[in-house]
């Protein structure tokens, strides 16, 4: 890797001088996120007992200067429109019931407060995992008598980059000990490590083994969930975590599961443990 | 030599009841001894200008996505996953190149990140489109092997 990293440097010099090629160096570039001057971010910390790794770092480490910026200005984070949406439907009355979020839990900087920094957390009434999604689709449809949101609905991720704001600053730290959350936690762990599609790739292979390293145009993190739903410029949209999980499944060129399914909500369950102690970012920027 | 040439001797050999003239040979038949592959897997050798495309094509060799190369530096993106490929020739002999592209994992182990581009020995769960095929043709193996070939630094 040493011997790599100087060719790629005496690479980048010799291409900066004809600036014929974007010149790529790895690794985290070693800065600060604060939100508008104000909030600032845990964007490292030390791992979780029984991590493979000692430091966990966020996503935003990995993105260019003017990706890391948008995220820092809320007046130019395009995510925050989602989130302004996302009040919107809080505050109005859908389904049968006649009821908005707002009638039951009132002010969600106060209700939500530290809700989205917790999840997926354990549902004895569906007995697994519920994370933000399923947990509206649940109140909309016991409480609401709504229908739930389809998959990557424009308002579910509104609705759910809203939730998970209420909670921006504030540690990861999801609770294992409720229901069989463990047992959900292996199977994530085991899907993580799996080898999936014709390139025969794992999560691992990339976010673990490769962090810090480009894949062509495409600088590898840790692949950490806490800045999700993440406002991705390349799409011009908000994009879900599930929509993610399975962007780097398809990429393997495997068939990729169900948003919601088993297999997926034991990744996010493992995943988000994965980045204990990161503070929620929502909505992050990335490219 | 053209296909129909190909064709016609083929014919001829059989008519001949002669050897059986050498043919593609099927993913699952290549064998990898010694971490080499020693004889083209087509029977004809590849074409390097053809290959240096599949190396940089997205669809195909997607080499660049891992592997910088001097040699293409006209393309604006190049991975650090594996190691450069400059002067890889005169690293590795030709039946080791073809080794390492037909099935890295027979050549740097299991644990390897870089897939098996003429192998069906891969991942769970292929997608639909991709079962049962390999990531290049036998032909753009050689295609490749060829050009792999040309990466000398001495
Ligand atoms: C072939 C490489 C590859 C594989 C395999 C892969 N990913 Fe990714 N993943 C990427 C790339 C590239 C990105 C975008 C850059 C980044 O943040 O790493 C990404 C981004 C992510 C992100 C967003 C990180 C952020 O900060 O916004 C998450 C979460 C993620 N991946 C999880 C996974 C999981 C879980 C798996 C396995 C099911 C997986 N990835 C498999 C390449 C891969
Ligand atoms: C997903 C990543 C990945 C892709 C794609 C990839 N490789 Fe590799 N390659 C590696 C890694 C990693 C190594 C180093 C061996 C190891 O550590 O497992 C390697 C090693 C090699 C080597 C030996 C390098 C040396 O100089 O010692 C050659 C030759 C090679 N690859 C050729 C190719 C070719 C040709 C392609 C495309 C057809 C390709 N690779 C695609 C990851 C990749």
């Amino acid at each position: 890797m040493i011997k790599m990293r100087t060719l790629t440097a005496v690479m980048s010099g010799l291409l900066a001088a004809t600036a014929a090629t974007a010149v790529l160096a790895g690794g985290p570039v070693d800065e600060a996120l604060i939100i508008d001057g104000e909030t600032e971010i845990t964007t490292r910390t030390a791992a979780p007992e029984g991590h493979p790794f000692d430091e966990l770092i966020s996503g935003w480490h990995y993105r260019t200067d003017e990706t890391r910026a948008l995220q820092a200005d809320s007046f130019q984070n395009p995510g925050m429109l989602y989130v302004e949406r996302g009040e919107e439907i809080w505050n109005t009355a859908d389904g049968a019931a006649g009821k908005s979020c707002a009638d039951c839990h009132g002010d969600a900087s106060e209700s939500m407060k530290g809700v989205g920094a917790a999840y997926p957390k354990w549902d004895a009434a569906s007995n697994r995992p519920v994370n933000i999604e399923l947990q509206i689709d649940a109140c909309r449809k016991n409480n609401m008598q709504a229908e739930p949101y389809k998959f990557d609905a424009a308002d579910q991720k509104a609705l759910t980059t809203y939730i998970r704001h209420q909670s921006q600053g504030m540690p990861v730290g999801i609770d294992l000990s409720q229901g069989e959350m463990q047992s959900w936690w292996d199977n994530g762990k085991d899907l993580y490590y799996t080898r999936t599609g014709q390139l025969n790739l794992s999560c691992a292979n990339c976010h673990e083994e490769n962090n810090g390293n480009y894949i062509r145009a495409d600088h590898l993190s840790q692949g950490n969930v806490n800045g999700f739903p993440t406002y991705r410029l390349k799409q011009s949209e908000m994009v879900s975590l599930h929509n993610r999980f399975r962007g780097c499944i398809r990429d393997t060129r495997a068939e990729f599961p169900a948003a919601f399914s088993d297999e997926l909500m034991a990744l996010e369950v493992y995943v988000t443990w994965r980045g204990t102690g990161l503070a929620v970012e929502t909505p992050a920027v990335r490219q | 030599m053209t296909k129909s040439l190909i064709y016609s001797l083929a014919v001829a050999t059989m008519a001949l009841g002669g050897t059986a003239l050498a043919e593609t040979i099927a993913p699952d038949a290549v064998e990898i001894v010694d971490m080499e592959v020693n004889a083209s897997i087509t029977g004809s050798a590849g074409n390097a200008t053809d290959g240096r495309d599949a190396f940089a094509d997205r669809k195909k060799g997607n080499c660049l996505a891992c592997h910088a190369n001097s040699d293409l530096k006209e393309q604006l993106f190049h991975g650090e996953v594996g190691p450069s490929l400059d002067g890889a020739a005169d690293r590795w002999n030709e039946a080791q190149l073809r080794a390492i592209v037909i099935d890295s994992k027979q050549v740097f182990g299991e644990q390897t990140v870089m897939p098996g581009f003429y192998s069906l020995n891969v991942g769970i769960n292929v997608a639909e489109d991709f079962k049962g095929t390999t990531i290049l043709t036998a032909e753009e193996v050689e295609d490749v092997v060829a050009y792999l070939m040309t990466l000398k630094d001495n």
